[in-house]
């Protein structure tokens, strides 16, 4: 099996640890392995279905975050193949002024350890005031030290949660973007899962995920493996040989101290050895398990209970050093590590190995054609549609196969295909909510607000960054995103933006919204539908937008009004249909104070431009893509 | 009256176009279904994660737990402690000798010495996965190791019963307390799905943005977005017309601050507004302790002392309305029998449920024991099953709700043995 790929990661490994680097070294990809002639797939051709602007905009809701005021232009004046190829190649694409910006930013110039000793999780302190008993119990003091403490803790979530928002906003690598946030999906972890998880958080997207986002599966698979956002998560930093294993090197027997050595030839403490032994027949199937269901094979990709047992038998003693005090890089504990012979997928793994059977483990999963036909899939359904024709699927897993999982080939398979150009896709897709508030953001120039605002309002549409607790990730297609509370979050986020309340952006001092100001309400609402919803609305959206009449309604009404025998053949009689009515407000409506309880402080109307905008961003159009 | 209301409200265009609410609509295809029972409401708790169900409803009567979880077992009932449950206590809440609660629980004591909570063990899924999602996706869809099925099994009762004679159609017959559909209602049957009831409103007022929006989901389309927008406008204005956030809680219902507190006490108003909820749902995380678990404090104790505390306000706060509510608890599957190398418990098999409820035949711990001797243990590590989850759910949706549809709701299952926990 090949082995160079080892020191790639353990270059990227190595450098999570350095901290304050330039901020342009940062976002550079990963070295890639080999130039990669792979990559030299071609775009496919054909007939697209798609008129030319059409593929503008459908470049621009697929392959980016949303349109910027001046993208169409951009793609339009560039070519439409021109700009797929560049978005392929992130590094050929300046990204400076992104850049810049998390320059300025501590957590991504810090190292998750220096993190959370800066910034300590308050245990001791929650430890002491949950023994008091209720919140009610705190005293004043309490409550202000509590506040204090928390502020370190609170601040790295922000800005872990805030970055993913703002580098979709600023970052002219929008398709790195969208594969980052692709990859951060399949590969899941969750800010809650205990007071390490959040330090890890931006190292494993700006250093695990961002660089191997376009790259190879395999490398991609084993940062993520060796990650202690990861390890920690599914917790095999903590797995390790069952007691009626043989350990690669024997723990020393409990209480003779001096004898155990750590993962770095180092000698284990009194204290680690008790731990060690305290732990002995500790098998955690959670990331073998997970490893194959979810990150590679799928779950129904062929693989037995008895290949989840022995996969999590192969990686045990992959660990991090002491998580509850910042933790440090990737380790290989033999002591841990189950050194008996596994069989996994049919490979014979020889006993008395160390790391490589993990490694081993790695290469298997990575090159099983369930793997490829899994990815495949999961990213033909993110770029075309929720039910991906099988023919482009066939043809992205067989590029999956042939170029050994490089994801910039079976990405650039997918996004030169008829079915990607096709009529059937265009804005088929629903928005997540992520992509409706960030897609809403860069259609009015927003800039990042230093808040967490944006990513509470994500949050509360149905999607907290980081905050999926299982780790399957958030749902990809639009049926889950769809049902009536959904909705109305949505159309009050549009409320939202048109009363000014969202912060970093205003409904009408956009790129194009001086303007419009003055304007008839005509050309207001064209340059509102063309800024944010492509130009595509039907006559009957752009007549309510003007208007606020429903023409669609209004000729209802009147057909409801010709004679009886005239009408279309009814679903059901109206006589029955009245009874199936409740009765009429039995209540009076809510007024006044009341109601601002019941449903918070509401706003004035608006009215103009700022009015356009709310509509428009709460319409049905905009909720697709 | 009624056609005043109805002309009053456009509703007539609307119903004659085949443009009405997708709960009318379905409603009036679906008028000769069977009914439902008036005023019944089932509500499912699911704990995602999948609960520990050895340390929640205890076998302290069985040697061998003691032997396989020497760190993390819950203590025997501790004799000569008085009033079970009383703080401090840190034994197993006893329930018939062998059989215990879990000390977090005992806020649900209360309803056991009352006849209202019926414990159900070595009850899940006969489906082999150790898989959260999978088994999940079966608990919820109701069809073991068929992936395929797109519905859950509360939609397909939702589907194929129609609501009770005397009752109005309604977009609140289903309501999940969470932010997207759970799998559970996701099908033909319109299902709501909300954070909150006072999120539940169009945040504006004043000038016609209200209308002007509604309008943008009426116009003519019937994709799923349009068709959930109009679901959505139908059911705001009801709610607001039933006003349940005049709401005190009764019986000094006390519901703990927690998300699942707070969306318990929701339903209870949902319930009391009288807005037609039939079935409702809520689920809680948190319950997949791999690591750490602890006994009769610690983790899982914490998890359930907020399970219990909401579960036993919602109780409390309706009152006599128990009589029509069943309460039902679920997770997707038990853990191993023994504990792991980390003080928690991996993945398992069989696990256990809580019905609750005034016609519950309750102060009886349902399904047969399988014992966890080496040799009684599924795959040599595992509570084993007896009884299939099917089974109690088909029983409460036919005892409970009056379906006469199990076959729609469950296909190709036919429940061999009758719990006997309702009628």
């Amino acid at each position: 099996m090949q082995r160079p790929i080892k020191f790639v990661v353990a270059a990227a490994m190595a450098s999570l640890t350095a901290c304050g680097g330039s901020p342009a070294a940062q976002v550079e990809p990963a070295p890639r392995m080999t130039a990669a002639p792979q990559d030299q797939v071609p775009a496919e051709s054909g007939p697209r279905e798609q008129t030319a602007d059409e593929q503008v905009n459908h470049l621009l809701s697929r392959l980016t975050f949303g349109a910027r005021p001046g993208d169409v232009e951009a793609v339009r004046a560039m070519g439409v193949d021109k700009w797929i190829d560049l978005q392929l190649h992130p590094e050929r694409i300046d990204d400076s002024r992104s850049d810049q910006y998390f320059a300025a930013l501590e957590s991504y110039n810090t190292s998750s350890q220096e993190l959370q000793r800066k910034y300590p999780p308050p245990n001791q302190l929650l430890q002491r005031l949950q023994a008091k008993g209720d919140r009610s119990r705190l005293s004043a003091a309490d409550s202000t030290e509590l506040r204090e403490a928390t502020a370190g803790p609170r601040k790295v979530t922000i800005e872990a949660q805030s970055g993913r928002i703002d580098r979709a906003l600023l970052s002219e690598r929008q398709l790195q973007e969208v594969m980052t946030d692709f990859w951060l999906n399949h590969f899941s972890v969750y800010i809650q899962k205990g007071p390490p998880e959040r330090y890890q958080l931006v190292q494993y997207e700006s250093k695990v995920i961002r660089p191997n986002s376009l790259g190879k599966f395999r490398v991609l698979l084993e940062a993520v493996a060796k990650s202690p956002a990861m390890l920690f998560y599914l917790d095999n930093w903590e797995s390790q040989a069952d007691s009626n294993r043989p350990r690669l090197v024997p723990l020393p027997a409990a209480g003779r101290g001096g004898a155990g050595r750590n993962g770095r030839g180092g000698l284990l403490t009194p204290q680690q050895q008790q731990q060690l032994a305290r732990r002995r027949g500790g098998l955690n199937e959670n990331y073998g398990r997970e490893l194959l269901e979810l990150h590679t094979l799928g779950v129904d990709g062929g693989y037995t209970q008895q290949d989840v047992i022995n996969v999590a038998r192969a990686l045990t003693g992959w660990t991090f050093p002491r998580p509850q005090q910042g933790g440090g890089a990737f380790e290989f504990n033999p002591q841990m590590h189950d050194a008996g012979a596994k069989v996994v997928l049919g490979h014979r793994l020889a006993a008395g190995r160390g790391i490589e059977d993990g490694e081993d483990v790695l290469d298997i999963v990575s090159r099983h054609p369930s793997t490829a036909k899994f990815i495949a899939f999961k990213l033909a359904r993110r770029f075309v549609s929720d039910t991906p024709p099988a023919e482009l699927v066939e043809r992205a897993d067989e590029t999956f196969r042939r170029t050994d999982g490089d994801i910039r080939a079976v990405v650039r398979t997918i996004i030169t295909s008829k079915e990607f150009f096709s009529r059937a896709a265009y804005r088929g897709k629903v928005k997540s909510p992520f992509e409706v508030v960030v897609s809403a953001l860069r259609a009015l120039g927003a800039q990042p607000d230093g808040t967490p605002r944006t990513a509470q309002t994500i949050a509360t549409l149905g999607e907290p960054i980081y905050g999926h607790q299982a780790p399957n990730g958030w749902p990809e297609t639009g049926d889950q995103w769809m049902n009536t509370g959904a909705i109305l979050n949505r159309i009050n986020f549009g409320v939202a933006i048109a009363a000014g309340r969202i912060p970093g952006v205003s409904p009408t001092s956009w790129k194009g919204a001086e303007s419009l100001q003055n304007a008839p309400i005509e050309q207001q609402v064209d340059g509102v539908v063309g800024a944010l919803l492509g130009g595509g609305v039907s006559p009957d959206t752009r007549a309510i937008l003007i208007t606020g009449k429903n023409p669609f309604l209004a000729s209802a009404a009147a057909l409801d009004a010709t004679p009886e025998k005239a009408r279309p053949k009814e679903p059901v009689d109206p006589d029955e249909a009245m009874m199936m009515l409740p009765e009429p407000g039995a209540r009076p409506p809510l007024r006044g104070p009341a109601r601002d309880r019941a449903f918070g402080k509401l706003q004035p109307p608006f009215k103009g431009l700022a009015l356009i905008v709310g509509l428009a961003i709460g319409s049905p159009e905009f909720q697709r893509r | 009256m009624h056609r005043r209301y109805f002309v009053k409200s456009g509703a007539v265009a609307l119903v004659t176009m085949g443009l009405s609410p997708s709960f009318l609509r379905r409603t009036a295809m679906g008028m000769d279904l069977p009914l439902a029972q008036k005023g019944k409401v089932l509500i499912c708790l699911f704990q995602r994660g999948a609960a520990d169900a050895l340390n929640v409803v205890v076998p302290h009567g069985e040697r061998a737990y003691y032997q396989l979880r020497p760190n993390i077992a819950i203590p025997q009932p501790l004799r000569g402690t008085g009033a079970v449950g009383s703080t401090g206590a840190t034994g197993a809440i006893d329930l018939d000798g062998f059989f215990g609660l879990h000390p977090s629980l005992a806020p649900l004591k209360p309803l056991w010495d009352a006849g209202m909570l019926a414990p159900i063990h070595a009850v899940g899924s006969p489906s082999t996965t150790r898989s959260h999602f999978d088994a999940q996706d079966y608990m919820e869809s109701g069809t073991p190791d068929a992936k395929g099925t797109s519905d859950g099994w509360l939609n397909r009762y939702l589907a194929t019963s129609g609501t009770c004679e005397q009752c109005a159609p309604t977009p609140f017959r289903a309501v999940a307390m969470t932010p997207q559909t759970p799998r559970i209602l996701e099908g033909t049957a319109p299902a709501v799905a909300m954070n909150s009831l006072d999120e539940f409103a169009v945040r504006s007022v004043g000038g016609d943005q209200a209308a002007r929006l509604e309008a943008l989901y009426r116009t003519g389309s019937a994709d799923l977005i349009h068709g959930t927008g109009q679901e959505m406008f139908e059911a705001v204005k009801m709610l607001r017309s039933a006003n349940p956030t005049q709401y005190q809680p009764q019986n000094g219902a006390d519901y703990p601050k927690s998300q699942f507190g707070q969306r318990l006490k929701q339903i209870a108003q949902l319930i009391k507004s009288k807005v037609g909820l039939e079935i409702a749902f809520a689920d809680v995380g948190g319950w997949d302790t791999h690591v750490n678990q602890g006994g009769a404090t610690g983790q899982l104790a914490q998890r359930l002392d907020d399970f219990a505390k909401s579960i036993a306000a919602l109780a409390n706060d309706l009152g006599e309305g128990m009589e029509n509510v069943v309460i039902l608890t679920m997770s997707e599957f038990g853990r191993m029998a023994r504990q792991n190398g980390n003080g928690g418990t991996d993945h398992g098999h069989a696990g256990a449920m809580f019905v609750i409820g005034g016609s519950v035949h309750g102060k009886k711990v349902y399904g047969k024991w399988p014992g966890l001797e080496p040799e009684q243990l599924y795959e040599g590590r595992d509570l084993a099953l007896t009884t299939d989850f099917r089974s109690v759910f088909s029983e409460i949706a036919s005892k409970h709700l009056g379906a006469t549809n199990l076959g729609a709701m469950f296909p190709g299952f036919t429940s061999s043995a009758r719990l006997g926990l309702l009628g």
